[in-house]
């Protein structure tokens, strides 16, 4: 039973990508296409990490990160915030809605999967 | 007869009553809820007119010349008909300028003239103390009457009189000299002054019916009676004693009266200084002749009644007719009633007269003779006001005391009149002609009071007996042409009409004469611009003065005479050395509410370097004060315009933000892929090649998404900027419709989808560049190829003819646009559909379309059922010219 990793994003090619990644390193992956979904696989599946995109129909990427840190349960959940907006102001919200670490699109795959090591670590 | 100490008592207590309204009304003042602030009150205030003298004189008049007690008030309800034109300037100007007093009114017109305003002064104070005099006069006759002594107190400690004089002293000092700005109105005052005209109409009312239906059955009997006895018929005809009614007699009484009432110290007073609010005046100015009318109504019956029952001393039937007749209660209402009317005319004149003595003549003499170093002045001023209310009425009653029965205090009130009738032209002619200078103004005062003194003032004095009358005979010297009351043999007018005949003459003639005689010196000319014009609306106010005057100097300057606390709000926003021409004339106004504006003005000089005036220069500065109200707009309108600029600027500079964060997001987005893809092949080189050709294949749509959006972004950028290329020519929306959907064939057919054109078969031509037009109906096929169903998708596509337009709409029978997003479609990056199921866009191709369609003049919208499909629509005109102006208009 491997180490289970939830990506949310949107974009279909973007997930194909993160997908890739993440079972390259032996990662259990799971799939979200909204904020919705998101929140609910995490409350369901208990991902210990979430690669999540700010910008998602729905419930946003900052939606999400306050929801899962507001719930008792599922709080402990590392999160991941991706995000294509590389504005401070983004990067401070997600920060504040109380994610881990932040990473602005177009990432680094070997600086993501070294972040996503140490955040599992 | 009364008992003299329950008369005191009633007097004192009517005092008090006085004091206690005075102070309720400065209270009030105080909070802001003002008591006079009321047409009402205000006219009451005006019958401060209706003095002691008309209270028993009228009646006393009445008795002895019938109707000729009218003029007397005809005069006031004939000048009351000018009010709103002459009363409101006066208002206006003295509001304006912070003038306080008809001294130092006439004073300002003519250049801030002290001299000007010393004479005035001078002249009020000779014609009116008499007139005070008579006012006590009254009080102690009334007393006599009531009390059934014969003479008054030998004994000036024991005389009520002067203690009636001292206690009203004290009151005229507590309202009148409460604060040193006497722009600031005596509201205390006023209440008072309102409420003793009340006073002395109900008294005087109650007298007239008591007499009227108490000891007659009515009016008509009253006159049955009186047309019974030969001596009392007369006075009811016109024309008493002579044969013919005195025309020039009745219009000289009506015309002094009708001046008097605008010129009468007090009358300014209550009427100018005490104005609160202009519009009162409409009402004042019929409610006061009302008054009028009705404090006379019972003058006749009185008279006639009292004379019918054979009572002596007509002046006293008021009182005497209620005490014989067994209504000792109502007697003494009717006495305080004449208190009511004499201490009402005491109080105020003494306290215009006050201001102008200290302002006019005691100032002026003691900053020229003795300077007073340094320090705050105001104490000092309100202590000379102080001193002068008391001196003047001192000067009433010691004139009382020696004058007593004399003619000369008889007669008084009618020459008083006369004497400030003098200030008629001056004033009159100065609100109202430019032309007016201070040479003509001075030397018709002097010439109209010097005929007053002689013609009037001296017989009424030979008259008493005090010099010899002689001269009234024979002319001074023997010379005959001379003698005073037939001046140049002017002969077969009364003496009153004589005298104002002849002073009025001189003083308008020389007036007038000498204006029209000598130019007006340049202050003399902008003071005359600014009263006549005083209605004139200027952004801003012509300031005439020109030169250098140091901060700190003024500042000490306006602390003497005002005080420190209410000199520093003049210089809280000023914090250069030297102040500007404006702050000058703030300060020389705000000096001039406390000692007149001809002080005023000498004090400002004796502090700044001031320039001499000429009349160019007050031309010039009228000319930049009209200049500067051009500015004002010019530069109102002007930052307006910034302030939209600007506005639109930030807002833009908003969109703009919002567009390039959205861009960014849309750039990156594909360079996300693009970029992790392609690292994970370098760093797999024996990735699967399925797996790669998977990858590739992205990267190669991602690319295609970049370069499409890159286009895209920039076509929108050219034609928001305006800086796109247009090519219109003619272009028949039918083939171009028809072309495109030819171009899109084979994308519906990979959908399996059917399009349905449905066009006319002919349409008119439209002008606009078919490739922009061509580029959205492609957007708007393919957007609909993008949402119709996978099995059984219709388009259609209808291309119809309205009046001076053309339609064109792509329908498809797609899942329709959600109500919540109908209204952003046309926004930019606004995607339709779930970003899963979605075909590639960028979302800009609807923004673009929009504005190809705007640009030809033409509107785009949507119309959808969720559920039921969509259809998009654009509408053309078809006449170019009016395309670019709807659009324009559209626009704006």
């Amino acid at each position: 039973m491997g180490t289970k990793v939830l990506i949310a994003d949107d974009e279909p090619n973007i997930v194909v990508s993160l997908d890739f990644m993440m079972r390259r390193e032996g990662y259990d992956v799971l799939i979200a296409r909204d904020g919705t979904q998101a929140l609910a696989m995490i409350r369901a599946e208990r991902p210990r990490l979430v690669l999540l995109d700010a910008m998602m129909p729905g419930l946003t990427g900052f939606d999400v990160c306050e929801a899962v840190r507001a719930d008792p349960e599922v709080r402990e959940t590392r999160i991941l915030m991706l995000t294509a907006k590389g504005r401070e102001s983004d990067v401070a919200r997600g920060l504040g809605a109380g994610a881990d670490a932040y990473m602005t699109k177009p990432f680094s795959t070997r600086d993501l999967v070294a972040k996503v090591r140490d955040m599992l670590a | 007869m009364i008992p003299p100490i329950l008369v005191v008592g009633a007097s004192a207590a009517y005092l008090l009553l006085l004091f206690t309204i005075a102070a309720f009304g400065d209270r009030r003042a105080a909070q802001g809820r003002s008591v006079i602030d009321n047409a009402g009150i205000y006219a009451l205030s005006w019958a401060v007119y209706c003095t002691a003298w008309t209270y028993f004189g009228s009646v006393g008049r009445a008795a002895s010349g019938g109707v000729w007690f009218l003029p007397i008030y005809l005069g006031p309800m004939l000048a009351m008909l000018l009010a709103w034109i002459v009363v409101r300037k006066m208002a206006r100007i003295a509001r304006t300028w912070r003038i306080t007093s008809i001294a130092d009114f006439v004073a300002s017109r003519y250049g801030k003239s002290p001299l000007l305003a010393a004479l005035v002064t001078l002249i009020t104070v000779v014609g009116i103390v008499p007139y005070i005099a008579l006012q006590l006069k009254a009080v102690s006759a009334g007393y006599l009457v009531l009390t059934g002594h014969g003479a008054p107190a030998a004994a000036w400690w024991s005389d009520s009189t002067l203690y009636v004089a001292l206690a009203l002293a004290a009151f005229a000092i507590i309202f009148g000299t409460r604060h040193l700005d006497l722009a600031e109105r005596h509201e205390g005052m006023v209440a008072a002054i309102a409420f003793e005209s009340a006073v002395k109409l109900v008294a005087f009312l109650a007298v007239g019916a008591f007499v009227t239906w108490g000891l007659f059955a009515g009016p008509a009997d009253i006159w049955a009676r009186a047309e019974a006895m030969p001596e009392l018929a007369g006075l009811l005809r016109l024309n008493q004693g002579g044969a013919t009614f005195d025309y020039a007699q009745w219009f000289a009484l009506t015309l002094l009266a009708a001046l008097s009432v605008l010129l009468l110290p007090r009358q300014f007073q209550v009427m100018v200084v005490e104005c609160v609010d202009e519009r009162h005046i409409r009402r004042a100015a019929w409610l006061f002749p009302t008054y009028l009318l009705l404090i006379n109504i019972f003058v006749l019956p009185i008279a006639l009644g009292g004379l019918l029952l054979g009572a002596p001393d007509p002046e006293t039937f008021v009182l005497s007719l209620p005490l014989a007749e067994g209504a000792p209660w109502l007697a003494l209402f009717a006495y305080v009633g004449g208190l009511s009317a004499a201490t009402g005319m005491l109080i105020v004149e003494t306290v215009a007269i006050s201001t102008m003595v200290c302002n006019d003549l005691v100032m002026p003499t003691l900053l020229r003779l003795a300077p007073p170093k340094g320090g705050d002045l105001t104490r000092l001023l309100l202590n000379i006001r102080r001193a002068a209310i008391v001196g003047v009425l001192l000067l009433g009653y010691l004139y009382f005391r020696i004058a007593g029965e004399a003619y000369a205090l008889v007669s008084i009130g009618l020459i008083s009149f006369a004497a400030v009738a003098q200030f008629a032209p001056a004033l009159l002619g100065g609100i109202y002609w430019r032309g007016g200078t201070r040479l003509g103004a001075l030397a018709g005062l002097l010439a109209g009071f010097a005929v007053w003194t002689w013609t009037l003032m001296l017989p009424s004095v030979a008259k008493s007996g005090w010099i010899g009358d002689a001269f009234l005979e024979h002319g001074p010297f023997g010379i005959g042409l001379l003698a005073p009351e037939r001046l140049f043999g002017l002969s077969g007018l009364d003496s009153l009409s004589h005298s104002l005949f002849w002073s009025l003459l001189l003083n308008t003639g020389l007036y007038v004469g000498l204006s029209l005689a000598r130019a007006p010196s340049a202050r003399e000319a902008s003071q005359a611009l600014l009263f006549v014009d005083v209605f004139r609306q200027r952004a801003s106010e012509p300031v005439f003065w020109r030169g250098r005057a140091r901060l700190e100097d003024l500042r000490a300057l306006a602390t003497r005479f005002l005080g420190a606390t209410r000199a520093a709000p003049l210089f809280a926003h000023h914090g250069r050395a030297l102040a500007d021409a404006a702050l000058v004339d703030r300060v020389e106004r705000q000096i001039a509410g406390a000692i007149g504006t001809a002080s005023a003005r000498v004090m400002i000089s004796s502090v700044a370097q001031e320039e001499p005036l000429s009349l160019d220069d007050v031309l010039e500065i009228l000319d930049e004060a009209s200049h500067l109200r051009g500015y004002a707009r010019a530069l109102e309108q002007t930052s307006g315009e910034l302030r939209a600029a600007n506005e639109q600027l930030q807002s833009l500079d908003h969109l703009k933000d919002d567009f390039m964060s959205s861009v960014t997001h849309e750039l990156r987005t594909p360079l996300t892929s693009i970029r992790a893809l392609s690292e994970l092949m370098l760093d797999t080189p024996d990735m699967e090649a399925d797996q790669r050709a998977e990858f590739l294949g992205i990267i190669v749509s991602e690319s295609e998404r970049l370069t499409r959006l890159v286009n895209q972004v920039l076509d929108l950028a050219k034609i928001e900027a305006g800086a796109a290329e247009w090519h219109s020519t003619d272009v028949d929306l039918r083939a171009l419709v028809q072309d495109a959907a030819r171009a899109t064939s084979e994308l519906f057919r990979e959908k399996g989808a059917t399009v349905t054109l449905d066009l006319p078969a002919a349409v008119p031509s439209l002008r606009a560049d078919p490739d922009r037009l061509t580029q959205v109906v492609l957007n708007l096929l393919s957007n609909a190829a993008k949402f119709v169903p996978a099995a059984g998708g219709e388009v259609t596509v209808r291309l119809h003819e309205e009046p001076g337009a053309l339609t064109v709409a792509v329908r498809d029978n797609g899942p329709g646009v959600p109500l919540a997003d109908q209204a952003s479609v046309f926004e930019k990056f606004r995607q339709g559909g779930d970003s899963l199921t979605r075909p590639p866009g960028t979302g800009l191709g609807l923004p673009i379309s929009r504005q190809i369609v705007d640009h030809f003049g033409g509107t785009m919208w949507l119309e959808s059922e969720p559920g039921k499909g969509a259809s998009f629509a654009f509408r053309l005109p078809l006449r170019p010219g009016g395309n670019q102006n709807g659009h324009k208009s559209a626009d704006s």
